[in-house]
């Protein structure tokens, strides 16, 4: 991991500071809210429905054992004893008091921690995948370009008002696990035959009111080059990004009104002004900062491991987890292991108690080399498991909740808090995920089902998204009254693509009987190891609306005596 | 200009008796006795000025709009004595890029003047991208707002008081 210097350190406990005074300002009224607003959320810091939210920072979705127990304490001592994981691999804890953010923020910044820019109109938190630097697929470790970023949009003067948020997320992977395509920069790196680094750079991607995924902008541009080409991006989206419309203010909108192409000239234009400046990146810094990510010592396994081996055969549902919980390691002998925060409908996706944290935490420890990952699913990711330790380590998630082996299956749901929560969600989003986890906990029936995202967003800001979910959900209120939109078809990765929407919206009580029938047609029409999506990109909408629309859903699901959903009564606030 | 915070190689005090005043066009026009005060033009005053080829004795300055480039200044840049950038929020941060782009790409030397939502929070930002000086919302003390100045303002990244990034410096851990 990249270890602070007092340079680092200098800064994010100095932030504490100033926003101390802030708290202070604005508890004697000498600071509006109005003031205090963009302020508090520079620091992670949003008011919802009941309380503050404070969001931390998990560069790129690394912590350590001991920042997990950090984060764990915050949960225990200044929350109600959880935090959630989110899709910017970032944590966020939904029950803050104003008064004791400083402090909190102080522990954090003791332990080279930050909740800087995880919100507001700034470069938010830089994102990779949770498995880089280990992935068996993996061309080059993208942490340390991603750190370098990161630093580099770090209270950075001239583009901390922009239009609108900023989202950077990078991928160095023959996979991208990612979901580069829906960020406003997204990064492809990669070396060329000679063994320079390149990237290849996607511009004006963004979920939300008006999905996009970002085109190439920018083809094979030198490392050394990164910061000053994502300067004149930013530039150029700062001068002549649209500030009178909220939802028309994301650089998604330019790149779309310029085209991509005449964005690209323009950027090309301000580039080489500045491209060959002192703001160009030094190999000398490349290195400081890589040498944080060198690999751990690990040992020389043998590929086979028979102890493990024996388990497989012996134990078939140690042998379900490791299909879907482990991912290749690009080590011999070791593996990959994510931990699942979606055990079913007790409890919502993302959300970790601070004693699964401190027990994850002493897993990490004792089993790996004391280190973590936020996954952007949500989940945890314990990145260096010898293949040896995988069946001690699983007993222990399963007593700790977390060894449900459905990650990347339909009950992996990603879903944003919704209306439990957020002010902005005009549904909940917790009582439609638990009603589908509860119809579909057959582990079984799902891994028949096989690679499959599901994703759920409360509101058209599409925290959860759901646009490209294999199946996506988006709440919509009806004038009052909450329905549930459905799209299939929409894929991350390197073959991104969008979901279309199926037909008319549902009621939540319909939702669990039309992702069945979205499933049986999937079963009946899929042809020898053909995925869902593959399935869908293959025969299109038509058979799935038929049968969807064929009889009224909500009788059919009135009919089917195992979807008895009790969603009036679990209000999805955990107390 | 009142409540107006100056800075001088980067110290900051309050700027007692400042002589600029924004003047519209009206009041241009009458030539009234305001004349004893340095005036703010407005960029469509600034092109009439050069049309009558008015031979001005006094320093004068010229105010931008948001939306402006500011490279339509680079003719005058070497005469005006002050640019004034507008935040018509706080939270607009257009002015940030007009600042760099005339300080760092033009060359531009004398006083950048930050005008509008300007409050002590976003203060040593503006400093790091080039503003000299700050006409502070009127509402606020300016007590209060250079502190603002005064307080910790590390950035990574290089900005107009700062050309060499961190990373350039970093080892010699100054």
């Amino acid at each position: 991991m990249y270890k602070y210097d007092e340079y680092d350190r200098a800064l994010v406990q100095a932030r504490v500071g100033q926003f101390r005074d802030q708290v202070s300002r604005r508890l004697s009224g000498e600071l509006s809210e109005e003031e205090f607003l963009p302020l508090r959320l520079q620091n992670g810091l949003y008011l919802q429905k009941q309380a503050y939210m404070l969001r931390v920072a998990n560069p790129y979705g690394t912590l350590s054992a001991d920042q997990l127990r950090v984060l764990a304490r915050i949960a225990n001592e200044f929350d109600r004893n959880y935090g959630h994981f989110t899709t910017r691999q970032n944590i966020q804890f939904n029950w803050i008091e104003l008064e004791q953010v400083p402090d909190i923020l102080q522990l954090l910044a003791d332990h080279d921690m930050h909740a800087i820019q995880t919100s507001g109109n700034c470069v938010r938190n830089i994102t990779t995948e949770a498995f880089a630097g280990v992935a068996g697929d993996e061309v080059m470790d993208p942490r340390p370009m991603a750190e370098i970023i990161r630093q580099w949009s770090t209270v950075n003067p001239e583009f901390l008002f922009l239009p609108r948020k900023f989202k950077i997320a990078i991928s160095s992977s023959e996979c991208d696990r990612a979901a580069v395509r829906s960020h406003d920069i997204g990064l492809y790196l990669y070396r060329d035959e000679n063994g320079e680094m390149l990237f290849d750079v996607m511009v004006g991607g963004g979920l939300g009111r008006t999905p996009i995924l970002n085109e190439l902008a920018k083809k094979a541009l030198p490392w050394q080059h990164i910061l000053t080409y994502t300067e004149a991006v930013l530039r150029v989206y700062n001068r002549h990004g649209r500030r009178d419309n909220k939802y028309k203010a994301r650089i998604k909108i330019l790149v779309k009104a310029l085209g991509v192409e005449a964005f690209a000239q323009e950027v090309e234009r301000e580039w080489e002004l500045i491209k060959d400046s002192d703001a160009e990146l030094t190999p000398r810094e490349y290195q400081r900062v890589a040498t944080g990510f060198e690999p751990p010592a690990y040992e020389q396994l043998n590929t086979i491991d028979l102890e493990y081996g024996a388990w497989l055969a012996r134990d078939p549902e140690f042998g379900l987890w490791v299909k879907t919980n482990t991912q290749p390691h690009k080590v011999t002998g070791y593996a990959s292991v994510v931990l699942s925060t979606k055990p079913g409908s007790n409890s919502p996706p993302g959300d970790v108690t601070g004693n699964q944290m401190h027990a994850v935490a002493d897993l990490a420890t004792r089993y790996g080399f004391s280190e973590v990952r936020v996954s952007h699913e949500q989940n945890l990711v314990l990145p260096d498991i010898r293949k040896q330790d995988l069946y001690s380590l699983w007993k222990k998630l399963t007593k700790l909740n977390l060894g449900t082996p459905n990650v990347g299956l339909l009950t992996d749901v990603i879903a944003c808090p919704g209306g439990d929560y957020c002010a902005l969600a005009n549904t909940r989003s917790l009582p439609v995920t638990r009603a589908i986890q509860d119809r579909f906990d057959n582990i079984d029936f799902l891994h028949d089902l096989g690679d499959l995202t599901l994703n759920i967003s409360g509101c058209v800001n599409a925290c959860g998204h759901h646009h490209i979910g294999n199946i996506g959900i988006l709440g919509v209120d009806k004038k009052g009254e909450e329905f549930f939109q459905v799209t299939i078809g929409g894929a991350q990765g390197k073959n991104s693509s969008l979901g279309k929407v199926i037909g008319r919206a549902f009621r939540v009580e319909e939702v669990p009987e039309t992702i069945d029938r979205l499933l049986q047609t999937y079963l009946d029409y899929r042809e020898v190891d053909e995925s869902f999506i593959g399935m869908v990109n293959r025969v299109g909408l038509e058979p799935f609306k038929e049968r969807v629309y064929q009889t009224n859903v909500s009788k059919m699901a009135a009919l089917s005596s195992d979807t008895e959903v009790n969603i009036e009564t679990k209000t999805g606030v955990p107390v | 200009m009142k409540n107006t915070i100056g800075t001088v190689k980067g110290h900051a005090g309050v700027l007692h008796d400042d002589p600029w005043s924004l003047m519209d066009d009206e009041a241009l026009d009458k030539n009234d006795d305001q004349n004893s005060r340095y005036q703010i033009l407005s960029l469509e005053s600034l092109f009439a000025l050069e049309e009558t080829q008015e031979n001005q004795q006094r320093p004068y300055g010229v105010i931008l709009h948001p939306d402006d480039d500011p490279e339509v200044l680079l003719p005058w840049l070497d005469s005006l004595t002050l640019i004034a950038l507008q935040f018509p929020r706080f939270s607009d941060g257009r002015a940030y890029t007009q600042a760099y782009l005339l300080r760092g790409r033009y060359g531009y030397k004398n006083d950048l003047r930050a005008v509008g939502d300007v409050l002590r929070d976003q203060l040593a930002a503006m400093r790091h991208c080039g503003f000299t000086s700050f006409a502070v919302r009127e509402d606020k003390p300016l007590t209060d707002a250079l502190k603002g100045l005064n307080g910790f303002d590390m950035i990574y990244a290089r900005s107009v008081t700062h050309p060499e990034p961190l990373f350039r410096r970093r080892h010699l851990r100054l």
